[in-house]
């Protein structure tokens, strides 16, 4: 609606010659302008500015919905209410039925800990019929890292659910619906995200996965304020993609090292404490996620995936719905599963911190035992 | 009052002004036809100005009549206190986060409150679009609430939860302290909760602003709501802007409509803002984003931050309120106090 031409809103004729004389076309060009601003450049009085103001501002405001009928909605033309089940039965429960639609969903953890192996997973499943638990889709899977293995996928496909991959003509439709895509450069990929949002709707596309953004963005640019603003771009995009779709989308996320500059504190808690407290809060592990805060606040929900003494965790590190959990997993020739469905609470700095301890320890303790 | 403070166009003020209309007065004893003939103008835009003109005069005029204000739109300070004080704050459900607070959101009020991801923004907005719906008799405003979702973050799921623990808490209340008083049922049910809460989903900085522009119409036509929410402020100006100057003087205008809304309808404003890095005294810090001017333009700001293992609120600026930070937590059931502290509120 923000483009919408002033010249279709039923403004008196008067002013509307005069909008279309100054070439503000549009109302974005509109409300970008102050009153005042207007005034001088349409060169009318105020009265009839603000007139001509509220009446364009009418026509763009988006319509409201109540809260209950938002829900009501949701419950009649969603499958499960909105909400794609991964399959860990734990983190489902504590995510209200699982991954939510139209959305962003962020998994975030240091190489190897299994985020790919989780999205190799959820494609799988939302490629499912709907009596499997899947969504019955197709699912476009971008895949920066070139880390996607078919092989894999199908061996997930296989151990998981086997009375379907077991025929091959199934195991071929299942597989034949995940769609790879793989961007070299961020232009590229650029391209591909507005391919995407034409033929989203018409394809029967049930979810994306993004298999990292942060490679895509640290590949291109050095850090600062350039690298800043070309993923806001992207964010905005993914985000609209995902709420107009109603699509749950799925991106990972790669660590970095935190920098010894790292801003963890406001002003006033410097001012309070004299840095007794900052070498305290400084996380031990040194470990943040390599898109900065404000891609942490596009995300609506995060789930780390951590190792910490020789166990793998996944946490709900940032959910509107879920407390604050941690869930023990492993990850075996059928994909990611959890060892317990109980959830651990987690507390203050716990919750956003991302450990890598013992992490080549498991890897160890394989090749140990496979010897 | 002088010709160039009319509100008419730039051209009809250069006429007036080289045809030596300076003053007000000078306007007040001609006839629309001679001030045609004199500007050249035609006699319908002449009469627009006239109107225009005797309109502020007249607004002057008032000036010295009206035995109760002296000015006009003066309100006296023992008159505001009073009026204060009438006034019902919107709880957080939160006990400490109210006493830092003086007694929860303010109506008549633009409250910004911002704080790292996950730290429970979203929360405390839909928390506060509850909690204004409780009725007057348990001590609420019994309002309705808007709710302006810039990101997406809005969980109508998670609005049930809360509203089905407020309403649960609100049985407990009634069954504690008012048992004689049978009157005050509650016929509240969660559904009547969430259909009050009129959400908005915005999906570009034009619309932003558009809806914040017809809020006024909205309200008129739906007196009782007495929460605005907006979540997040900022989320469109951070992506979609390159010219910076341009920004400030969009978002200026955006505060002034929001604090006159606040004003006129009483209503309680509640900006939900973002954080940003920021380099100060050679070292980066956290800071709340949309600059520095900005920060100027909301009544009171609250931080929310990670103290140890525990959330915190900051008061930020106020014009009224002490600088203090209180403990809270995140609970299913809502906003909470944090269990772990009695009496933990620190006066800084």
């Amino acid at each position: 609606m923000a483009n919408k031409l002033i010249s279709e809103i039923p403004l008196p004729k008067s002013i509307a010659n005069v909008f279309a004389a100054r070439n503000i076309s549009t109302a974005k060009d509109a409300l970008s302008l102050t009153e005042f601003e207007l005034m001088e450049l349409l060169d009318v009085g105020l009265t009839e500015v603000r007139s001509a103001l509220s009446q364009i501002s009418e026509i763009v405001a988006p319509p409201y919905q109540t809260a209950l009928s938002l829900m009501e909605q949701r419950f009649q033309n969603e499958h499960l209410g909105g909400h794609f089940p991964t399959g860990l039965k734990g983190l489902d429960s504590a995510l209200c039925g699982g991954i939510p639609f139209g959305v962003l969903t962020e998994l975030v953890g240091p190489a190897g800990i299994g985020k790919t192996q989780f999205c190799l997973k959820l494609s799988l499943l939302a490629s499912l019929p709907t009596n499997y638990g899947g969504l019955d889709g197709r699912v476009i899977y971008i895949d920066v890292e070139s880390k996607f293995s078919s092989r894999r996928l199908l061996e997930i496909g296989l151990r998981s659910f086997p009375e379907i991959f077991q025929m091959k003509e199934m195991a071929q439709e299942m597989a034949g619906r995940v769609f790879v895509l793989r961007p070299s450069s961020l232009s590229e990929f650029t391209q591909s995200l507005q391919q995407i949002k034409v033929s989203l709707l018409q394809n029967q596309v049930k979810m994306l996965v993004i298999d990292s953004m942060a490679a895509l963005v640290s590949g291109e640019h050095e850090q600062g304020v350039h690298r800043q603003q070309t993923l806001s771009w992207h964010i905005s995009f993914i985000k609209s993609l995902a709420e107009f779709s109603r699509i749950p989308v799925i991106v990972t996320n790669q660590v970095r090292s935190q920098s010894h500059d790292e801003a963890s504190q406001y002003s006033f808690q410097v001012q309070s404490r004299d840095g007794i407290v900052e070498t305290l809060t400084r996380y031990d592990s040194h470990l943040v996620a390599a898109l900065g805060i404000h891609w942490a606040h596009a995300v609506t929900t995060r789930l780390v995936l951590e190792a910490k003494s020789g166990q793998r965790f996944i946490k709900v590190a940032k959910s509107p719905i879920s407390p604050p959990l941690a869930f023990p997993f492993h990850i075996t020739s059928s994909g990611i599963s959890l060892i317990s469905d109980e959830g651990m609470e987690l507390m203050g700095p716990e919750i956003n911190s991302i450990h890598c301890q013992g992490h080549n320890e498991i890897i160890n303790f394989r090749m140990d035992s496979l010897v | 009052m002088e010709i160039w403070r009319l509100p008419v166009s730039a051209s009809q003020r250069g006429k007036l002004i080289s045809a030596g209309y300076t003053t007000l007065s000078s306007l007040s004893s001609i006839s629309s036809s001679d001030l045609a003939r004199e500007l050249k103008v035609s006699e319908s835009e002449a009469l627009d100005i006239l109107k225009v003109a005797s309109h502020s005069h007249s607004g002057g005029s008032e000036m010295s009549s009206g035995n109760c204000s002296i000015f006009e739109g003066a309100q006296n300070a023992w008159d505001m206190l009073h009026e204060e004080e009438s006034l019902v704050h919107i709880t957080t459900s939160s006990a400490d986060l109210d006493n830092i607070l003086g007694g929860g959101i303010h109506c008549k009020e633009v409250t910004e409150i911002g704080g790292v991801p996950g730290i429970g923004k979203t929360q405390l907005g839909i928390q506060i679009a509850v909690n204004v719906q409780i009725p007057h008799d348990f001590g609420g405003l019994g309002g309705k609430a808007i709710y302006i979702d810039t990101e997406g973050s809005f969980m109508v799921e998670r609005a049930l939860q809360i509203a089905e623990a407020c309403i649960e808490d609100m049985s407990e209340y009634n069954r504690f302290l008012r048992k004689d008083f049978q009157a005050c049922e509650i016929r509240m049910q969660p559904k009547d909760i969430l259909g009050n809460i009129f959400y908005f989903r915005i999906c570009s900085y034009t619309e932003q602003i558009a809806l914040i522009n017809y809020l006024d119409k909205f309200i008129s036509e739906h007196k009782d709501v007495k929460v605005v929410v907006v979540d997040s402020v900022t989320f469109h100006f951070r992506q979609d802007f390159d010219d910076m100057a341009l920004r400030t003087r969009v978002l200026s205008g955006m505060a002034l409509k929001l604090m006159k809304l606040a004003k006129k309808f009483s209503l309680a404003v509640v900006l939900l803002n973002q954080v940003t890095t920021k380099l100060s005294e050679g070292s980066f810090q956290l800071a709340l984003a949309l600059g520095d001017s900005w920060s100027h333009t909301c009544t009171n700001r609250i931080v929310l931050y990670w103290n140890g293992n525990e959330r915190y609120a900051y008061i930020d600026k106020s014009p009224s309120l002490r600088s203090a930070s209180a403990a809270y937590s995140v609970t299913p059931r809502g906003i909470r106090n944090s269990s772990s502290s009695c009496k933990r509120i620190k006066m800084m």
